[in-house]
């Protein structure tokens, strides 16, 4: 099959299995369009903004497991699509970004949209190509997919120079069947005796505490966990990112951790005698304070990227190795160990962990006669009975949403943990709408995040991908504005938005249907109303409090156990 | 402490500017880098002097072999090695100093391979301890130019870093 390279692009994607591209056309891509033209196979989308390109697909992958792919031009087109880039890397999600490039001729000479798309990508990729030779395409697309799916996965740039894409160039075609690379070897089983020294702890412990993360949901080992845990009946904690991973409707799961965890999650981390970590990368927003992190346990730590480890906390046990095979082998021996778990011991733990959970630190008060937020996140859930794919933006509301939506399953709640992207929550509903069409996709979002990338309401009209938008919006940037409060006696520097678009306005320009909810008693039957439109983007404009904070909170550099409850209520306070 | 860490990395347009890259990126000290080609024309061979605890040792060698550049690598400090550095100093070196100036040479081995009337360039090769030396002994005023190759070095004995 003689083929020209931009033909190649697209046959690469179909040998692939790539199913949607996210993308927008410019000069340096048209051959390649003119390709996608020419075919059914592969679906483009067309989004409004090549940031939203790049969530779109970011949403996909982190919705299916597969890659996420994006086609964009050079220059800002590139540069466009970085934040989304950076956000894949921060969290690790498998993604396939073409970009398009001045001919090879004239790269370095400040060509029109040229710019240096690998010197810009590099620091936010797993790794980038420039295609220099159109007989290296093929192999470099088949690199760019392998690596990106492979062993810690992440976004893989591959830079397209125009000239290379030429559709009178044809050369014989062959989809390389399986790749390998001298200097990549990403499949790493763990060390059999690092695992079993690794049970022998964990069986030793008296006060236990298992740690999850993101990995455990990349690494597809959801079900090995949820196995494992149940087996020791340990409690378990999940970070932001690996919430799902085990069920959060579950008796031993405690709540999420970190700066916004709950209560008895954040004490159980503090007086454990053994954390392990599974697929967790001890980010700061996590660890709070290093030096008191866990003061008194000993620390087994798993991960596929051995980078991981010890990189913020010194572990006891570090084991590298794909979650699944890892937890496979742990099951195993601790099934064929004859010791058992000190019963007694956790049965004092988990009486401990019952007084931690009986200050129900996630309560607010749900007499008030505006909106709380936390109720709009409790009612959805109710509503949608667990089950809808929620994404989010950054601020609040993403707190809200982890700590109020119970997620019983893996890949349902989809957010910007690491980066922390504002503007990620609606192109990623509808790359996630896209892969599930017919299961319930919403996006909790505010009213400063969701102007970040409002302009995809188009794209969720023009592919008819109908989410379900959910604006809490309290007139702030509410967790800046909470942090002021907190840190800098209320002096809130231009976090409030004096100006905000008609969202219901809005959201009907756009084709859409909006909905502005303004009183608690409104919210059950608003959402009913939403989600009864099953083929319509519907805009849930709710006005909620605007002086409600997220709590528990464990202000920056502070331990684990010094955790703001309430207003004027701290952990010293409460265990005085 | 000081670590000379040995690279091999695919001969690949960019692959310098990602380890470069990374330790800006991640605040980590570069002492010195050396790079060229090896005997396998696909390889290079990279040589980095770097400065931390363990733990940012630790740290900067993962981070190295994460890249999809790079081959293998070893850390030279943790073994016997060899260490060599190359220098070219340009020296004032008139009537009245270029006995001088030529004895001093002798003794740190050096050559003195351009002369003019007033000038010398010598080349000293060795661990960066004796080109230290050596510029100590020289009289600062003298030097009108000065250029390091940076530390390279390999393990002794028949052991080497290779695939």
């Amino acid at each position: 099959m003689e083929l020209s390279g931009a033909e190649i692009v697209v046959q690469c994607l179909k040998d692939e299995g790539v199913e949607y591209i996210f993308g927008y056309p410019g000069g340096s891509v048209l051959h390649i369009y003119d390709a996608l033209f020419q075919q059914d196979d592969i679906k483009h989308i067309l989004v409004r903004h090549e940031q939203g390109a790049t969530h779109a697909a970011d949403g996909y992958a982190r919705s299916t497991g597969r890659p996420g792919v994006v086609l964009v031009t050079s220059g800002p087109g590139a540069t466009n699509a970085v934040t989304g880039i950076a956000t894949a890397y921060m969290d690790s999600i498998p993604m396939v970004v073409l970009t398009g490039q001045v001919p090879l001729p004239v790269i370095g000479s400040d060509a029109f949209q040229e710019c240096d798309t690998v010197g810009i990508t590099r620091p936010c990729v797993k790794h980038n190509f420039l295609v220099k030779d159109v007989h290296k395409l093929a192999e470099t697309i088949r690199k760019a997919f392998y690596i990106a799916t492979t062993g810690r996965p992440g976004p893989v740039v591959v830079d397209i120079p125009k000239d290379i894409t030429t559709p009178t160039i044809k050369i014989p075609y062959e989809y390389p069947r399986s790749i390998s690379l001298r200097s990549y070897n990403p499949s790493v089983k763990g060390h059999r005796w690092q695992i079993k020294k690794a049970v022998e702890l964990l069986m030793s412990a008296k006060r236990p505490m298992i740690y999850s993360g993101g990995g455990i949901i990349l690494g597809n080992a959801s079900v090995q966990l949820i196995e494992l845990t149940r087996l020791l009946g340990y409690p378990i904690t999940n970070t932001l990112m690996g919430l799902g991973a085990y069920p959060g409707t579950d008796r031993q799961f405690i709540g999420m951790l970190g700066m916004h965890g709950t209560y008895e999650a954040n004490m159980a981390m503090h007086e454990c005698d053994v954390l392990f970590a599974a697929g967790a990368r001890f980010d700061d927003r996590v660890t709070g304070k290093i030096p008191e992190f866990c003061p008194h346990a000993k620390i087994i730590h798993v991960d596929v990227d051995p980078a991981s480890i010890s990189k913020n906390v010194r572990v006891d046990i570090p084991v590298v190795g794909e979650l699944g095979p890892v937890l496979d082998d742990m099951i195993e021996i601790v099934k064929a160990s004859e010791k058992k778990p000190n019963q007694e011991a956790l049965s004092e733990w988990w009486e401990r962990i019952a007084r931690w959970q009986a200050l129900d630190c996630l309560q607010y008060d749900r007499g008030a006669s505006v909106i709380k937020p936390q109720y709009v996140v409790e009612q959805l859930y109710d509503l949608t009975r667990g089950e809808a794919f929620i994404t989010s933006d950054v601020g609040q509301h993403q707190m809200w949403a982890a700590q109020f939506y119970k997620f019983d399953k893996p890949r349902r709640w989809i957010n910007s943990g690491g980066l922390g992207t504002m503007g990620f929550g609606l192109p990623a509903a509808i790359g996630v709408k896209l892969a599930h069409p017919d299961a319930d996709v919403a996006c909790v979002t505010g009213e400063a995040s969701i102007q970040m990338c409002i302009q995809e309401l188009a794209t969720a009209l023009q592919y008819r991908t109908p989410v379900k938008l959910v604006n809490l919006n309290n007139g702030y940037m509410g967790m800046v504005r909470q942090w002021q409060e907190f840190s800098y006696e209320s002096r809130y520097s231009h976090s409030y938005l004096e100006t905000i678009p008609d969202f219901v306005k809005l959201a009907e320009s756009y084709g859409h249907v909006g909905m502005l909810i303004d009183k608690p008693s409104d919210v059950r039957p608003a959402l009913e109303e939403a989600f009864k439109l099953k083929d319509r983007t519907v805009f849930m404009d709710f006005l909620t409090d605007p002086t409600e904070n997220v709590y528990p909170m464990i202000e920056a550099g502070k331990a684990h156990h010094e955790m703001r409850l309430a207003p004027g209520v701290s952990t010293d306070t409460e265990l005085a | 402490m000081r670590h000379i860490i040995s690279i091999l990395i695919e001969n690949e347009s960019g692959a310098l500017s990602r380890v470069s890259g990374l330790f800006s990126a991640r605040g980590y000290n570069i002492e010195s880098l050396t790079v060229a080609p090896t005997e396998d024309a696909s390889l290079s061979r990279m040589t980095l002097v770097t400065i931390g605890s363990d733990e940012i040792i630790e740290q900067i060698t993962k981070q190295l072999n994460k890249l999809i550049d790079v081959v293998k690598l070893i850390d030279l400090s943790e073994s016997s090695h060899i260490e060599r550095e190359l220098m070219l100093v340009k020296v004032r070196a008139a009537n009245g100093t270029r006995e001088e100036v030529k004895r001093l040479t002798d003794i740190f081995r050096g050559r003195i391979i351009d002369v003019t009337p007033s000038s010398y360039v010598i080349e000293v090769t060795g661990e960066k301890s004796k080109l230290d030396a050596f510029l100590h002994a020289l009289d600062e005023e003298a030097i009108i130019e000065l250029v390091r190759s940076g530390t390279t070095g390999m393990l002794r004995g028949e052991k080497g870093l290779s695939l």
